[in-house]
């Protein structure tokens, strides 16, 4: 569904798998809220299932996944396939520690945006915005 | 060493062991650190955390520190060993050996130290949730080596609090978990008088995004909370405290850091001899571990990480640390190579020979801003150990128990990394090569990857072993465990040694506690 | 517009057949307002009016969240197919906002409670106007209870409890809950006092400060019935069981004596006035924009003259 303007972006943020690391996950949602958005936080934890959930119940536009632990080659693409599966169109940008090298393995993956250590608030916002518009079109 | 040594600078001239006033290093309050001698006698353990892969991948790693320099071994386990889960869990895909080493069985263990000889080595263990087991399969390892628990060196980390203030590797709910950390403090004082049964974090606390203050008052708070935990479970306080050990961070303000873990040493000296009467001066020194700090590594230019950590570390020996590990440049992304951690183990190696920085205890004491800001940073903690005794009506670890149960630690936290990212988004504080100077450096590292194949052979042989065991006795041994894991006046460790004896893996062990503790549900706090 | 209408349509009948999809995005249409929020409107009129509707309202750090999620949790597990709308402030400089409620209803949404988060956005009285609406929602497609959570005492609190046949206030042992409760104009609508954390200190004082308060408040006001209190610690799941029991007393209560239809027909009222509220301040945005100060009059009477014009009227009351 298009977003009439004004209407703020509703972004579904996540960790899967076993990771506590959430200090960037906070980081980023006070980003985008500062940005605009309304953000859905789901925090540590979660499995593909909860997700998939949250999006339908929420009716989200976008996913933010965030992963320190090399878990992204695995959990990255299992997401989105999850969210294919339950027949929801929604971009899933994944943010974190993912090495350059990885990055063509996240793009094949069906990965929107990949956001590496350091993005600055505007580098996030813009991400996820641009993900939410290719997706619209 | 030789006693009369006489220590002079690069160009000859003689120093002295210590400058400036009282009190010095080796007195109370030990604020200047905790051995008149300091690293005149003794340099502070190069100990590098490793670990990744199956437990025979970690044993070659292991072997290499060893060989290269490093004076005492330090373990990395994977998510889901931490977690309390078998590598054949359904929350362990992706993660098997990717984060440290999978740890399963007793046998996993056994391999972990193939051809090193307990005995001879000091052994770091950096696990908290089901800390007891791991303990439990480190004594098994050694004796069955020949080598009796009481000759074991070591440390455990074991602190569980921090975990719910930041780390987030809990299991169990507070109140059973401290009881197992308890347990822990108790079976090693009255069993293995060398070991560390406790490594109280401020690392964590600070990684997760807090001010030096903080890492400080938190860390001390938790460490107050334990000492009144093991008072209550009935021990003598100075039965238990010397063996209580600390973790610091190292993060890149120098003077910040040292007024940090000189106030740190200060505070806790005051605190247990007049508030908790400790009577035993080892029980007032405080001695800690530090890390360099990882967040501080950037994936941008990584090699100038080599240089952040140099002068972290250099802040770690000037403060006065008795353990040191030095992050590796590429860490940033992966965990390191081979190379990257020769290289970080060599800068500790630098600071400890050529700089000139041991042969004086305390080398900045009297300074005149070094002085103040160790003063500024022990008025900030106390300032939250007051926060904390409100919260707790005089006890600190019910203040503690509140701050973690009203989100007070994890909002703190929060707020302040949160104001750190905005100083960095504005340009208000600088980080070189991310929103400063950050031309250069494009070339490709070679990052660690690890074999894909990890997880299946880890797969493949945790049913084996599953297979091949005596699963009666694994059923008596669990049942064992659960029923006194029910009394909290028994002591669990002697059931969880046997059970690991038994090949009963991590992941049951857990279960059959959580069976009677309940399992930890953050209420989270955005 | 034909296609919006088909979309909407075709999204009514697939969440007849149980499909949250669809009924997720018919609350985003809801939310939005305009020309589909009424064809919806229309649609899930005739479908709803079934569901008990309760709000739960409180000061931040009287623990309502804990309390929302238990008793969501709860009737998940039995045979309620509970549904939970969970408000959170937007930031009025940024139009932004953290949604933290569902994270901490992790159990109830295992269980299979349908939870929504929602923003205020800001606007004046937006809340008001699209509750109602997501409520008729849930209704229509057989959630119940349908429980609307907000935190904070202020207008936003009463405006959303006004969408509710039940209103809970939560409050904690301490003065100011109860103070504040009472100067947002909580006191008068409230069916029933929560003091949570009841295993505190001071607990019992809350209680009887409470009713006190009720006293005063019955000896001038016209209500009907005598709110309850419940005390409950939240975070053990202690009176809970009695909370779920007074609830369903205030329902069987408002289906007895009529008081239902009396309820209903406020929450229509209250429904119409958001609406009308919202587009005669459109209209009054619209109407000064172009303006320009007048020398010598003043604001008031400048109002005035424009209402006189809007109103097509000689004399304003």
């Amino acid at each position: 569904m298009n977003k009439k303007e004004n209407e703020p972006i509703r972004i579904v943020l996540a960790k899967l798998g076993l990771d506590g690391h959430d200090r960037g996950l906070k980081v980023v949602a006070r980003m985008l809220r500062d940005a605009g958005m309304e953000v859905v936080y789901l925090g540590l934890r979660q499995t593909t299932e909860m997700v998939v959930t949250a999006v339908e119940q929420e009716d989200a536009d976008v996913v933010g996944i965030s992963m320190h632990n090399a878990g992204h080659l695995t959990l990255a693409p299992r997401i989105v396939k999850a969210l294919e599966d339950a027949g929801l169109d929604v971009p899933v940008v994944v943010g974190g520690i993912v090495p350059d090298s990885d990055l063509d393995a996240m793009t094949e993956a069906g990965v929107a945006g990949v956001l590496g250590p350091g993005a600055s608030a505007e580098d996030v916002a813009t991400c996820v915005r641009e993900a939410v518009d290719a997706r619209g079109e | 060493m030789d006693e009369k040594k006489e220590f002079r600078t690069m160009s000859g001239v003689p120093v002295g062991s210590v400058y400036g006033d009282e009190p010095l290093p080796g007195e109370f309050p030990y604020t200047r650190g905790i051995h008149s001698g300091m690293y005149r006698d003794r340099l502070w353990t190069m100990r590098m955390f490793a670990g990744f892969g199956t437990a025979e991948d970690t044993n070659v790693r292991f072997k290499e520190l060893l060989r290269a320099g490093g004076t005492g071994l330090s373990t990395a386990f994977d998510m889901p060993t931490l977690m309390g889960r078998d590598s054949d869990d359904e929350w362990s895909i992706g993660e098997v050996g990717r984060a440290g080493v999978a740890i399963d069985t007793l046998d996993d263990m056994i391999d972990l130290f193939a051809d090193i000889d307990l005995g001879q080595v000091s052994t770091s263990m950096t696990i908290n949730g089901p800390a007891a087991i791991l303990l439990a399969m480190y004594v098994a390892v050694a004796e069955q080596g020949g080598v009796e628990r009481s000759k074991l060196n070591g440390t455990l980390q074991n602190d569980i609090l921090k975990e719910y203030q930041a780390q987030k590797e809990y299991i169990f709910p507070p109140q059973p978990s401290v009881r197992l950390v308890s347990d822990v403090v108790s079976f090693t004082t009255h069993e293995m008088p060398s070991w560390n049964p406790i490594s109280i974090s401020g690392y964590h606390i600070r990684e997760a995004g807090s001010t030096a203050a903080q890492e400080l008052a938190f860390t001390l708070a938790n460490g107050f909370a334990y000492v009144e935990a093991a008072q209550s479970a009935g021990l003598n306080v100075d039965d238990f405290a010397p063996r209580l050990s600390f973790f610091f961070n190292s993060h890149s303000d120098f003077f910040e850091e040292v007024g940090k873990f000189r106030a740190a040493r200060r505070i806790w000296a005051r605190w247990l001899r007049d508030r908790y009467s400790a009577k035993d001066e080892r029980s007032h020194k405080l001695r800690f571990h530090t890390q360099t700090a990882g967040v501080s590594l950037t994936a941008q230019q990584p090699e100038i990480n080599i240089a952040r950590v140099a002068i972290q570390a250099l802040a770690g020996v000037v403060g006065g640390t008795q353990s040191l590990h030095t992050d590796s440049y590429d860490e940033a992304l992966a965990l390191p190579t081979e190379d990257a951690a020769r290289i970080a183990l060599r800068t500790q190696q630098i600071v400890a020979h050529e700089t000139g920085v041991t042969s004086v205890a305390d080398p900045l004491g009297g300074s005149d801003y070094v002085e103040w800001m160790t003063d500024e940073m022990e008025r900030q903690a106390e300032e939250i150990f007051k926060h904390l005794e409100e919260l707790g009506d005089g006890s600190i670890l019910e203040g503690v128990y509140a701050g973690i149960e009203n989100g007070w630690f994890v909002g703190e936290i929060a707020d302040a990394a949160y104001r750190f990212e905005r100083e960095v988004n504005s340009g208000d504080r600088l980080i070189v090569g991310v929103n400063s100077f950050t031309e250069g450096g494009e070339e490709n590292h070679d990052l660690l990857s690890i074999d894909p194949g990890t997880e299946d052979t880890q797969l493949k042989r945790l049913a084996e072993i599953k297979q091949s065991r005596d699963s009666d006795l694994v059923e008596k041994a669990l049942n064992r465990l659960s029923s006194e894991a029910s009394d909290p006046e028994i002591n669990l460790m002697p059931a969880i040694i046997e059970a690991v004896k038994v090949r009963a893996t991590e992941g049951e062990i857990v279960q059959a506690l959580e069976s009677i503790f309940g399992t930890y549900v953050e209420k989270a706090f955005v | 517009m034909a296609s919006e209408d088909s979309t909407v349509i075709s999204l009514v009948e697939k969440a007849s057949e149980g499909d949250r999809r669809s009924v997720g995005r018919l609350l985003t249409l809801v939310e939005r307002g305009g020309v589909s929020a009424e064809k919806v409107a229309e649609v899930t009129h005739p479908l709803s009016g079934k569901s008990h509707v309760i709000g739960i309202t409180g000061a931040p750090g009287a623990g309502k969240s804990t309390l929302t999620a238990c008793l969501a949790r709860d009737l998940a597990v039995s045979e309620y197919k509970p549904a939970i709308l969970a408000v959170d402030p937007s930031s009025p400089l940024t139009g932004g906002a953290i949604l933290g409620d569902r994270v901490r209803m992790e159990e109830a949404s295992e269980a299979g409670a349908f939870i929504r988060s929602m923003a205020t956005r800001g606007h004046a009285g937006g809340l008001a106007l699209a509750v109602p609406g997501m409520v008729r929602v849930f209704d229509a497609f057989g959630f119940n209870p349908i429980i609307i959570e907000t935190v904070g005492v202020g207008q936003v609190e009463v405006d959303v409890a006004s969408a509710a046949d039940t209103v809970v206030v939560v409050v904690t042992s301490g003065w100011g809950d109860a103070v504040q409760a009472n100067k947002a104009g909580l006191l008068e609508i409230a069916d029933l006092f929560v003091v949570n954390k009841a295993d505190r200190p001071g607990a019992s004082d809350a209680r009887r400060d409470l009713e006190l308060m009720i006293d005063l408040s019955q000896l001038t006001g016209q209500a009907t019935r005598r709110p309850d209190i419940v005390m409950t610690t939240a975070t053990e799941g202690e009176g809970l069981d009695e909370l779920k029991k007074t609830i369903s007393g205030h329902r069987e209560f408002l289906l007895q004596e009529e008081q239902i239809l009396v309820r209903r027909s406020k929450r229509w009222k209250a429904e119409v006035r958001s609406q009308l509220d919202f587009l005669l301040s459109e209209v009054a945005k619209e109407s000064i924009e172009d303006l320009e100060e007048k020398e010598g009059s003043s604001p008031g009477s400048v109002a005035r003259e424009i209402a006189k014009n809007i109103l097509k009227k000689d004399e304003l009351r």
